[in-house]
């Protein structure tokens, strides 16, 4: 049974990390529907940024904060001068763009900061008050964080007249721009704050599966797994698929199919998914005009 | 086309073939074997361009397909003995069904979804030829180790041999030429209009009596089996399969191959395959250090500069040059630039 208990908790804790992951691709999704394949590349360059802080000897919140501010302004960049020119291009160039990006920036993480496997700090101690018999600490400290991240961003977007202005733009960019919104820049804003989420998603993740160019390749498939279980066009939905996904993929790992065959475990998850649920859990019916 | 065309297409394409023939034995073994990877990647690619290109249907998971079928020849070879021409068939037959059946989700889902769905289907084969089941099969992480076929009879052509490499070149060239014509045969016809019909205007499709969910599904077969063939002349020349040989930069390698030879452009496969075997080798001299980043930046280049790619580009050349030429009345349809309906 405590054995269970433990698979269930640290399949939660991993679970945070991918509706993160899902949450950054579901505001993608809702702003400019394209599914951002470099999404998960962009999250680990953003962890190498802090691991190379970390190792010039910054405080771990001072990196921590500068991470994500950068990969703020980065997401924002990337938006502004390689997205944008193709926004209205077909899907098949938007796709092609991305897998441009997933290729790039893998390539820079491998070659700036070398192939080899690294350890990643956890700021929270382990023998901190926050362990308990089923958490380790770093385990309760990623979800606390993470739900931080949940409540800010709602509280941004229920609260300030940018988050206002954020949710206009993604339902409707017509009237959005007729009331004096600026459409375009609210997409970038999107994109700034998705690679921030996953820079914190990243730094969240590396010190349970270590840090690598190719970290984040399978957390990206269960993340799209959470988005689409979710509901791709419901952030809260996201996380509830995160934490499903999550939990899943840990016990399907100990008890059904061993650790091997976890990539084909979210593929058939995707799947089903698809054909079964084709709108997610919690996501509505879309209806199109002929 | 008219008769004088059609025989100027004729001598072209028989030059095209005596060169391809002479090629081999002008060039050192290591070049023959590259150009027989380019031939290879060639099927492939104009597997998924009948699919991507003129089926709308957008795989990042075509590696998978070569994979199976590259294993399917493989595990033949060694295990069951089976001589290495006979497994073409069957690699083509297999992936034509595990397609056919990966065509159903894809009936569901459009665009970006299933791109994302085949693009872990690409991510999951690799660790699934590495599952201990199958591993009496597959050979598990060290794959399988083949022989190269022995050419049946040899001759000296400009004082080279005839050798392993030089006859596989030609076999694999033999059935690239029989892929390309039953390919546009296909294309051209009935079945090519009504792909190219479903690409652009799906509702419109359904309403002139095309059955979509067959021929989407269909589609999707074959251009597995396209693949499939594609993969299992892989494994023959490279003689050798293993998980790794598979990663999902195969399946991206591919689309890129696509996107650069130009979309719904049966003989762009051939570019595109060019650009697949020798470009990472150029960006490899560019920087050692990080070649996949130059690849990346020359992918993101070329769809800014170049959409509609080598096919693309050659047409517009044309067009310019022999402004008659470009107002033919009746263009092949299943040759003009693709549209999206999203």
């Amino acid at each position: 049974m405590d054995a269970l208990m433990h698979q269930v908790f640290s399949g939660l804790a991993s679970g945070c990390i991918y509706g993160s992951i899902a949450l950054a691709l579901v505001m993608i999704y809702q702003a400019t529907h394209h599914i951002n394949f470099a999404q998960g590349e962009l999250a680990t360059f953003s962890t190498f940024i802090a691991w190379a802080l970390l190792q010039r000897g910054w405080p771990y919140w001072a990196a921590f904060i500068v991470t994500v501010a950068g990969s703020f302004v980065g997401g924002l960049a990337i938006q502004r001068l390689i997205v944008r020119p193709v926004e209205r291009a077909p899907v098949l160039t938007n796709v092609i763009v991305f897998i441009g990006l997933l290729v790039i920036f893998n390539s820079l993480s491998g070659w700036l900061f070398d192939y080899t496997i690294k350890a990643f700090p956890s700021p929270f101690a382990q023998d901190s008050a926050l362990a308990t018999r089923f958490f380790s600490a770093h385990e309760v400290g990623s979800v606390l964080v993470m739900l931080c991240v949940l409540l800010v961003l709602w509280a941004f977007f229920r609260f300030t007249p940018i988050g206002l202005a954020m949710r206009a733009a993604a339902q409707n960019p017509e009237s959005a721009r007729l009331v004096g919104i600026r459409v375009s820049w609210m997409l970038a804003m999107g994109w700034g704050l998705a690679s921030a989420i996953g820079a914190v998603a990243g730094m969240m993740i590396a010190p349970a599966v270590f840090l690598d160019p190719n970290m984040m390749t399978g957390i990206l498939i269960y993340g799209f797994a959470a988005a689409l279980l979710g509901g791709i066009d419901n952030p809260a939905g996201a996380v509830a698929g995160g934490f499903i996904v999550g939990v899943l993929e840990n016990l399907l790992g100990a008890y059904v199919i061993g650790t091997e065959l976890k990539l084909t475990a979210a593929l058939l998850l995707i799947v089903a998914t698809l054909t079964l649920w084709p709108n997610g859990l919690f996501g509505r019916n879309v209806v199109t005009r002929v | 086309m008219t008769a004088r065309q059609r025989r100027i297409a004729w001598l072209l394409g028989a030059l095209l073939l005596a060169a391809a023939v002479v090629l081999p034995f002008m060039v050192k073994n290591y070049r023959v074997f590259q150009f027989n990877l380019v031939l290879v990647y060639a099927i492939a690619i104009l597997g998924l361009n009948i699919l991507t290109g003129f089926n709308g249907q957008i795989s990042l998971g075509h590696g998978a397909f070569f994979a199976i079928g590259g294993y399917a020849a493989a595990v033949m070879m060694d295990r069951f003995g089976v001589p290495y021409w006979a497994t073409l068939p069957v690699a083509g037959v297999l992936c034509f069904g595990l397609g056919f059946l990966m065509g159903f989700p894809a009936l569901r889902l459009g665009g970006h979804y299933l791109a994302l769905a085949t693009y872990a289907l690409a991510l999951a084969v690799p660790q699934l030829l590495k599952w201990k089941l199958i591993e009496p099969w597959t050979g598990g992480v060290q794959g399988i180790v083949l022989s190269k076929p022995e050419p049946p009879f040899t001759f000296r052509l400009l004082g080279q041999p005839l050798n392993a490499d030089r006859w596989l070149f030609l076999f694999t060239c033999a059935v690239a030429v029989l892929m390309f014509v039953l390919a546009h045969n296909l294309l051209r016809g009935r079945i090519g209009r009504a792909l190219v019909a479903i690409r652009d205007h799906p509702i419109a499709a359904t309403a002139m009596g095309i059955n979509l969910p067959i021929v989407k599904s269909t589609t999707f077969g074959v251009s597995a089996a396209y693949t499939g063939v594609a993969g299992a002349l892989g494994a023959i020349s490279v003689a050798f399969v293993a998980p790794d040989s598979f990663s999902v930069l195969l399946s991206i390698s591919l689309l890129v191959g696509l996107v650069v030879g130009g979309l719904a452009s049966i003989p762009g496969a051939i570019f595109g395959a060019l650009f697949v075997q020798f470009v990472p080798n150029v960006a490899n001299d560019l920087s050692k250090s990080a070649p996949w980043a130059i690849y990346g930046v020359l992918l993101i280049g070329l769809m800014y500069l170049m959409p509609t790619g080598a096919m693309g580009l050659l047409r517009m050349t044309w067009a310019r040059w022999r402004p008659a030429a470009a107002l033919d009345p009746k263009p092949d349809p299943a040759l003009t630039t693709r549209r999206h309906s999203t």
